[in-house]
């Protein structure tokens, strides 16, 4: 069950339809170079996430092939085993496993600068399924210089409990632009806005909160909109490594503000060998209903970890080693990588009801993929 | 519903914004050469070089945190319990 859910806002057909007749008026303008296609690979990978008592892991898959250098289709499918219980689980309910399968067509049609798409994704689970639309515009501009993007979209989810009759729904609805620019031969920076609206079971119909240590449902607002701004700098540097900066702003009407910082480092090792490196710190403040232990009901009411001020702390690795190129009948390019990262959770107002103790926790995710180009 | 008329009004008037600056910059000539992308075209300068990869990435940090979006992926649904 997802806490988060995204979505909503009545007027967004309109909306669309003014990004659409904007990215049209670019589509008029003269332009030196064209748009390209997205990537023609596909890409088989085996995930694994293992932290605070709970392992999610299994393959994932993502398939495209073009067509006459204008159309591309793309397919993908995706799996989450889970097992274990994370610490909400422990203190409400019995461990369990469970299965979500995640599967997603779409395509891309390009048209001189312009590239449009539109992705249809569904996810399932035995208590959840979610259903989501995304329409998405991009428009190189400056001989391909500076690209400008947009995207809608919108979610549809069903949300239910387990042995119970339980059934509500949720409307999702998701609003985007963002501009990447070439700003010399060797540096790139993007800026990203994102606003999200939701509107219905904004909850987990199975986490509790607590009023002087009785545990009582949780009561959440059933409307929430986020905005979300994000830059970033990338870099090439001499000797051949590149670095990247981010940043990114969050608030939302819950009353939770978030700051996420990334750097990362990029080299060759050897001949068409890459390694990464990464960091990243987030840091959130809790929202206005959330309390490890309330003093007196109240209209709203959550204890969800994820709602508590925290921060966290990631640093991974990733090598990417080129197999064979341009050996084989049907692949031009084929490439084996290995991935990993720890994440350290601190939270700083969620008492693990087990020892007293404030709760943090650390995570290992990783993933193994092969990627084929044709 | 104020909510979302404030979200309907700021998309709006930031994609007619973008839309009036893409306009009045038509004229200008590109600024980085084509024999000058070398370096723009290495793998190490890829926004995202592997998306399956930074999809799973992305679905790990987005249910174990209270912020969303700013990025570019979709899709909804958990996994998270």
């Amino acid at each position: 069950m997802r806490d988060f859910l995204r979505s909503i806002a009545p007027q967004k057909t309109r909306l669309c339809a003014a990004a659409v007749a904007c990215f049209a008026c670019f589509a008029l303008a003269p332009h030196a170079a064209a748009a390209e296609l997205p990537e023609e690979r596909s890409d088989v990978m085996y995930h694994v996430y293992d932290g605070g008592g709970q392992t999610v892991q299994g393959p994932a898959l993502l398939l495209r092939r073009n067509f006459a250098e204008t159309v591309s289709l793309s397919a993908s499918y995706y799996v989450d085993e889970i097992s274990g219980a994370s610490i909400d689980v422990i203190t409400n309910a019995s461990p369990y496993t469970e299965r979500r399968t995640e599967g997603s067509v779409g395509t891309d049609y390009l048209h001189r600068d312009t590239l449009m798409g539109v992705t249809y994704t569904r996810s399932s689970e035995n208590d959840y399924d979610a259903n989501t639309w995304d329409f998405a515009i991009a428009q190189d501009l400056f001989g391909g210089l500076t690209t400008l993007n947009a995207g809608f979209n919108y979610g549809r989810d069903t949300v239910g409990r387990v042995d119970t009759d339980f059934e509500d729904d949720v409307r999702r609805f998701g609003y985007r632009v963002g501009l990447t620019q070439v700003l010399t031969p060797r540096l790139i920076a993007t800026l990203d806005y994102e606003a999200v609206a939701d509107e219905g079971y904004l909850q987990n119909p199975y986490r509790s909160a607590r009023v002087l240590g009785a545990a009582v449902p949780e009561a959440y607002p059933r409307t929430r909109t986020s905005n979300a701004v994000a830059v970033s700098a990338l870099r090439y540097f001499e000797g051949g490594w590149s670095g990247r900066l981010e940043y990114r702003y969050f608030t939302d009407t819950w009353g939770i503000t978030a700051h996420t910082f990334g750097v990362g480092w990029s080299r060759y090792v050897r001949e068409n060998w890459i390694l990464d490196a990464r960091y990243r710190y987030y840091t959130q403040g809790a929202a206005d209903f959330y309390a490890d232990d309330f003093e007196r009901p109240l209209r709203y009411m959550a204890r969800d970890k994820e709602l508590s001020r925290f921060d966290s702390h990631s640093l991974g690795v990733r090598l990417s080693m080129q197999l064979f190129e341009g050996r084989e009948a049907f692949l031009r390019r084929g490439a084996l990588s290995v991935s990993y990262e720890h994440i350290l959770f601190d939270y700083r107002n969620f008492t693990d009801i087990r020892t007293g103790d404030s709760y943090g926790f650390g995570a290992d995710v990783m993933q193994v993929y092969f990627t084929a180009w044709y | 519903m104020r909510i979302f008329r404030k979200v309907h009004v700021a998309a709006v008037a930031i994609a007619f914004g973008a839309a009036a600056a893409g306009s009045g910059c038509a004229g200008i000539e590109p600024w980085v050469a084509p024999y000058e992308r070398e370096a723009l075209a290495d793998p190490l300068m890829a926004l995202s070089r592997d998306p399956l990869s930074d999809r799973h990435r992305q679905h790990v940090q987005d249910v174990r945190e209270g912020a969303r979006g700013g990025g570019r992926s979709v899709g909804g649904g958990c996994g998270c319990n």
